[in-house]
């Protein structure tokens, strides 16, 4: 039961082949049996349970939609009322969210069942799960190696087939990366194109929730779900949402993919590049031209990132004070003792890091120098993707410059980790979708391909992600141990 | 471009950020690498370009102005540190 993709789950849902009460239980079991990888750090047994008999009366009665019954679980960064939500801290260990996040929401509404919240970077700070307060979460396919993050928990939920699909959010690449890592398939839609709303926030202008999923068929039925207007988020883009899973079928005769010759430089393990190259041949086979181009101002994602995303997040997290939520420290001599202990006493080390950067590139003096600075080159970097896909329909490339690091390997070194990122950026700082499917192996360790496609192109990535697992079977790989 | 130790206490005390006095030195590192790295900024001319906020561009929405928020205050204060009469208690401010 638990290898099976969305459509099959809802079949066999409707046929009687099982109800949602056994297929929850199932996953639960799973999720016990495999707790030692630390990909969950909430585990809503008896609601996930209430929540499948809810779903089994739905589909007894026949107003069941296409997700009700499938278990799924949440990055533990989506509010979930009554549940804990930490967003892997310290600081909201004691928080039980008063709202749902509307991602949330619309899950509960289609009749999905919630098997907990899953393990991530803390407030989506890292790049492998390290930074978590609950503890790293190991990667499936090696327990001695990252599963990539900030969304490392869903990745290795998913891999490990702990759930049947889950979500995640992507700042800087925080979907593509875990899931090129783990080798499932990962989707971060445009910004804008999913509700903030009860998301917690890292970096405003950047943040973006979408599907984690072993396959582009269940990220399409996912994001049909996630997607659309929501007037309770300021910067939720008001546009139709098209049928995702209708335009999976498309052929790719005629695919123009462009390869920046940014991407497949100096610092990409051969391996890798090895294992995209032959990708990117089964893509010659299936219709498509590809064309080499160049992007210039790529090199300059990250120093832009590593100013934009720790000003907005100093500027966010200026909310966790310990006056009317979350963790306060014990006996506070004064109101400044009370915000500095519990923020210094709440934080981990690469938080308070990006806090400090921030609040310093915030600060007077600097603000031209750095932000603006930064601001106007995220303007530059966006302008060569919307040249560059005027030119071709899509870019592929590399996700990740290697597969998955050791345990440990980076934490103590944060500019290397921030340079693991190269790959993933500067799409969020244009904004535009991208998605790492699953391409191969490299030393035995998954290799993703990512896919970025122009503003709301997520039904085109899609189709492309789903033609290509039409002739692969990457996607359909198990780690060993969790069969 | 690199930050000392005073520097570090100093951009603390402005986040009302508490950090160990062990831990202040290698932030100092860490934060000078960050700075290194964003040097590599000023290789690109920017004049002229206009700073990019948000990357759709988007102005602010607009909504008629009526009420649309419940009031949740007990929800919201039941996972409070401490609250008593329907206020948020902090450290005495004013002696």
């Amino acid at each position: 039961m638990h290898n099976k993709t969305i459509a099959e789950l809802a079949k066999g849902l409707r046929s009687g082949e099982f109800s949602s009460v056994e297929l929850t239980t199932a996953f639960l079991d799973r999720i016990k049996q495999h707790s030692s990888l630390n990909s969950y750090i909430t585990v809503t047994e008896d609601l996930a349970l209430q929540e499948a008999e809810a779903a089994d009366l739905r589909l007894a009665k026949g107003d069941a939609e296409l997700l009700t019954g499938i278990p799924i679980a949440q990055k533990d960064i989506f509010c979930t009322e009554g549940v804990k939500t930490t967003c892997g801290s310290k600081i909201l260990d004691n928080f039980i969210a008063p709202y749902n996040a509307t991602v949330v929401n619309k899950f509960n509404n289609a009749g999905a069942v919630m098997l907990g919240k899953l393990n991530m970077d803390e407030f989506a700070m890292g790049s492998s799960n390290e930074t978590s307060y609950y503890g790293a979460v190991k990667n499936p396919w090696d327990i001695n190696t990252v599963p990539g993050g900030s969304s490392g928990g869903t990745a290795v939920a998913v891999a490990a087939r702990l759930t049947v699909c889950a979500t995640g959010t992507d700042t800087g690449g925080s979907i593509r990366q875990p899931a090129a890592l783990c080798g499932i398939t990962g989707l971060k839609p445009t910004y804008g194109r999913v509700s903030r709303y009860g998301m917690i926030a890292y970096a405003s202008s950047l943040d973006q929730g979408g599907p984690m999923t072993r396959s582009a068929e269940d990220a399409a039925i996912m994001l049909q779900t996630m997607a659309g207007f929501d007037e309770k988020d300021s910067t939720s883009v008001d546009l139709p949402v098209p049928d995702y899973r209708a335009g999976l079928s498309k052929k790719l005769e005629g695919l123009t993919i462009g390869l920046p010759k940014e991407f497949f430089g100096e610092g990409l393990n051969s391996d890798v590049a090895a294992t995209l190259e032959a990708a990117i041949n089964e893509y010659r086979k299936l219709g498509a031209k590809v064309t080499e181009i160049s992007m210039p101002t790529l090199k300059l994602a990250i120093p832009a990132y590593y100013v934009i995303a720790p000003a907005e997040c100093s500027a966010n997290l200026s909310r966790f004070d310990g006056v009317r939520f979350g963790y306060r420290c014990e006996n506070p001599a004064d109101l400044a003792d009370l915000y500095t202990r519990s923020r210094g006493e709440g934080f981990g080390k690469e938080v308070k890091r990006r806090i400090l950067m921030g609040t310093y590139a915030l600060s007077a003096g600097y603000y031209d120098a750095y932000y603006i600075k930064a601001q106007k080159i995220r303007r530059l970097i966006s302008e060569d993707f919307k040249r560059a896909l005027s030119e071709v329909d899509v870019i592929m490339g590399p996700v990740t410059p290697s597969t998955a690091f050791g345990i440990g390997e980076k934490i103590g070194n944060p500019i290397e980790m921030y340079l693991s990122d190269i790959y993933t950026i500067a799409i969020n700082l244009a904004g535009v979708p991208a998605m790492s499917v699953p391409a191969g192996f490299a030393g035995g360790m998954p290799v993703g391909l990512q896919i970025i496609g122009n503003y709301f192109a997520e039904d085109r990535l899609l189709n492309i992600a789903h033609q290509y697992q039409q002739v692969t079977d990457w996607h359909q790989q198990m780690p060993k141990g969790f069969e | 471009m690199s930050l000392t130790a005073d520097d570090v206490k100093k951009i603390a005390h402005l986040a009302r950020l508490g950090i160990e006095e062990q831990d202040v030195v290698s932030y100092a590192k860490d934060l000078s690498g960050m700075l290194d790295l964003m040097t590599r900024m000023s290789d690109l001319d920017t004049d002229g370009v206009e700073p990019m906020a948000h990357p759709m561009d988007q102005v602010q929405r607009l909504r008629a102005d009526v009420v649309t928020e419940q009031d949740n205050r007990e929800k919201f204060q039941a996972i409070a540190p401490q609250v008593e009469a329907g206020l948020y208690l902090v450290p005495k401010v004013i002696e």
